[in-house]
């Protein structure tokens, strides 16, 4: 499991890992943060929310563009 | 709540069912081989793949069971729309290609391909056959909830009705039909949830001041229904529930917000006022029980705040245990998609690793922005004053009917299909598994084509029966309740083999075999001593429990790594 494709695969996975991972403890631990309102009086559940959602796609995009065929080939 | 089936839903419902059956007969000639039949001839175009995995994936506790726990509690039935599509970043980074590259029609071919092992065929056919009959329960379970308002038909039809289709959908056609029927669910599923998301931001929000009464639902020892004392039914000197859920304050005394954009209808919820309802279940010494729901007015900020389903109020209190059963289950929903066997066939579909990688992108678009819907849809649902308070899975259907009867009926036809799509999918892993995995297990024989093709039809039909028996036998659990065993059984026997198979070169035939028992027994040891078993299965005291919460996860995935690292290590040659 060298192959270009996958060590690609093991950085974008490390950052979400980081977002789900800061999620989960924020919700866990300090539960008042997500009440807080510093954007335009959406709560920081919602825009966190929101935003693993929105930054899945996006990595899996960035994935599909940085992958190729001969990446492919192990 | 009194249901009056409609004609329209009656009508729509047998178009979805008919052209669901007509598709499988037509596709049914080109599945005669075991190719065809397993994996469609790995032909499917990646982008009707990628919308299949969204119609397999987005089953009925995803589209009832997610919208209606938001329509009672608020944000917390999104942490599971947050925890969903998380497992689709671990299938699509680590296990989609390699998958791909490594089988041919099911997950212990993956597991084996180093190998060619019969033990480590036996232990994933069985994990297979474990984790799809624990999904299909809730599945069909789902189906029966469904139909009775519907149809008018009783819960055991509903079941009757999904397993025979189904049955006739795998049987015909097997993967070729499976994958036409979820990317015409998937599709249908999307599209029409937007629409939904749009009318209810059209529609706004409606202040109704006042104070609602408290109901009470009776259940006599006699078997008789009483509604706030007063028998059930429609005739005179009968009742019914009041439909509920409604803002009680809006904003700045307004009583009427007219069209909202998608932040403005957040932003105005978390300054109104909601009515939620409590509920309080009481058994009298003459052996009727009484359910008591009470209106709570409360404040839009703790709606859209974690933490106010029971499940989840641990993460708001000291408990250190509590909190750790809410990570427990955040871990499972990560690790457990990419542990579904259902999904996991899904990738034999297509030609190579690039149009899986595709697909699963496809997915993961399609399935994130159903899951944003979910929010609207479900706090829709819960200020749309139509809600059932007894039945939490009805929010997003009743939702619709607030709208209009046409569209409640398309809704309740796509919610109908949303658990063929899905249990279809799930039958089909089980009877993969069956004959080529287990029979291959136990016999040398390699056997033809054609007779495991015959092989798999049967053991689709043995297991599309043993799913009617169980959804009737366990029509009284918690849909949301049971996809949540499901997914910790999965990511505990599936995962560490799995991952460790494709980074860790040290793995050997024994490490995956130990792994994958005991992360499976174990999970499901835990589940069965678990306080929420204790209280809701078997009707003991959850103080009892032997386990310290609820959720396995945090506890059985680390323990099935652990398990083949050190039987690899053991049985290592050198």
């Amino acid at each position: 499991m060298n192959s270009r494709n996958s060590r690609i695969g093991m950085a974008l996975f490390a950052v979400y890992l980081l977002l789900y991972g800061g999620f989960v403890l924020l919700n866990t631990f300090s539960p008042t943060t997500m009440e807080a309102t510093p954007i335009e009086g959406i709560n920081v559940a919602i825009i966190y929310g929101f935003g693993l959602i929105v930054s899945a796609f996006v990595l899996a995009l960035l994935y599909g563009l940085l992958c190729t065929k001969e990446g492919d080939e192990q | 709540m009194i249901y009056n089936p409609s004609p329209i839903a009656v009508i729509i419902f047998l178009l979805f069912v008919g052209i669901t059956v007509g598709l499988s007969f037509y596709l049914g000639k080109q599945a005669k081989s075991s190719e065809g039949y397993f994996a469609a001839h790995g032909q499917i175009p990646w982008f009707v793949n990628g919308i299949a995995f969204a119609g397999d994936y987005l089953s009925a506790a995803s589209f009832l069971g997610i919208c209606g726990m938001i329509a009672f509690y608020g944000y917390d039935g999104f942490l599971y729309s947050i925890g969903y599509l998380a497992g689709w970043i671990v299938a699509l980074f680590v296990v989609a290609e390699p998958m791909k590259q490594l089988g041919k029609f099911t997950f212990a071919d993956a597991l084996n391909s180093k190998f060619d092992s019969r033990g480590i065929k036996l232990a994933a056919g069985i994990s297979t056959l474990a984790v799809s009959v624990f999904y299909l329960i809730p599945q069909m379970v789902g189906a029966g909830v469904l139909v009775q308002p519907l149809l008018g038909l009783p819960h055991w039809a509903g079941v009757v009705i999904v397993g025979a289709v189904v049955i006739v959908i795998v049987v015909t056609a097997g993967m070729m039909s499976t994958t036409w029927v979820q990317f015409l669910k998937g599709s249908l599923l999307v599209i029409f949830s937007t629409v939904l998301t749009v009318m209810i931001l059209e529609r706004g929000f409606e202040a109704k001041p006042g104070v609602d009464q408290v109901q009470t639902v009776t259940k006599t020892a006699d078997g008789q229904t009483l509604i706030n004392g007063l028998p059930k039914g429609t005739g005179a000197g009968d009742t019914s529930l009041t439909p509920v859920g409604h803002i009680s304050k809006l904003p700045a005394g307004a009583s009427n917000t007219g069209p909202l954009g998608p932040l403005d209808f957040l932003r105005t919820l978390r300054k109104s006022e909601v009515i939620l309802w409590s509920s309080e279940k009481i058994t009298a010494d003459d052996g009727s029980v009484t359910t008591t729901y009470t209106p709570k007015p409360t404040p839009g900020s703790e709606v859209l705040r974690p933490g106010e389903h029971p499940k989840f109020k641990g993460i708001r209190g000291d408990n250190l245990l509590a909190k750790f059963n809410f990570l427990s289950l955040m871990l499972a929903l990560f690790c457990g998609t990419a542990s579904l066997p259902h999904i996991l066939i899904r990738y034999y579909t297509v030609k190579d690793a690039a149009a899986a990688r595709k697909s699963t992108i496809v997915g993961i678009g399609c399935i994130g922005f159903f899951y944003v819907l979910t929010l609207y849809l479900g706090l829709g649902a819960m200020t749309s004053g139509a809600m059932d308070i007894t039945n939490s899975n009805m929010a997003a259907p009743l939702l619709a009917l607030s709208m209009s009867e046409l569209l409640f009926a398309i809704i309740s036809a796509i919610a109908f299909t949303t658990v063929l799509g899905t249990v279809s999918g799930l039958i089909l892993a089980s009877a993969g598994a069956v004959a080529h995995d287990l029979v291959g297990s136990f016999t040398s024989v390699e056997l033809t084509d054609h007779e495991q093709v015959r092989i798999a039809k049967i053991a689709s039909v043995v297991v599309g029966v043993i799913a009617i028996v169980l959804g009737i036998l366990f029509q009284e659990m918690n849909v949301s309740y049971l996809v949540g065993w499901a997914f910790s059984v999965a990511a505990s026997a599936n995962l560490p083999a799995l991952v460790m198979l494709l980074f860790w070169k040290g793995t050997t035939k024994q490490g995956i075999i130990a792994a994958i028992i005991v992360g499976m027994t174990s999970s499901l040891g835990w589940i069965l001593l678990s306080a929420d078993t204790y209280s809701k299965v078997y009707g003991w005291p959850a103080s009892e429990a032997i386990v310290p919460f609820s959720q396995p996860g945090i506890v059985t995935i680390p323990l099935g790594f652990v398990t083949l690292v050190l039987v690899s290590l053991m049985t290592s040659k050198e």
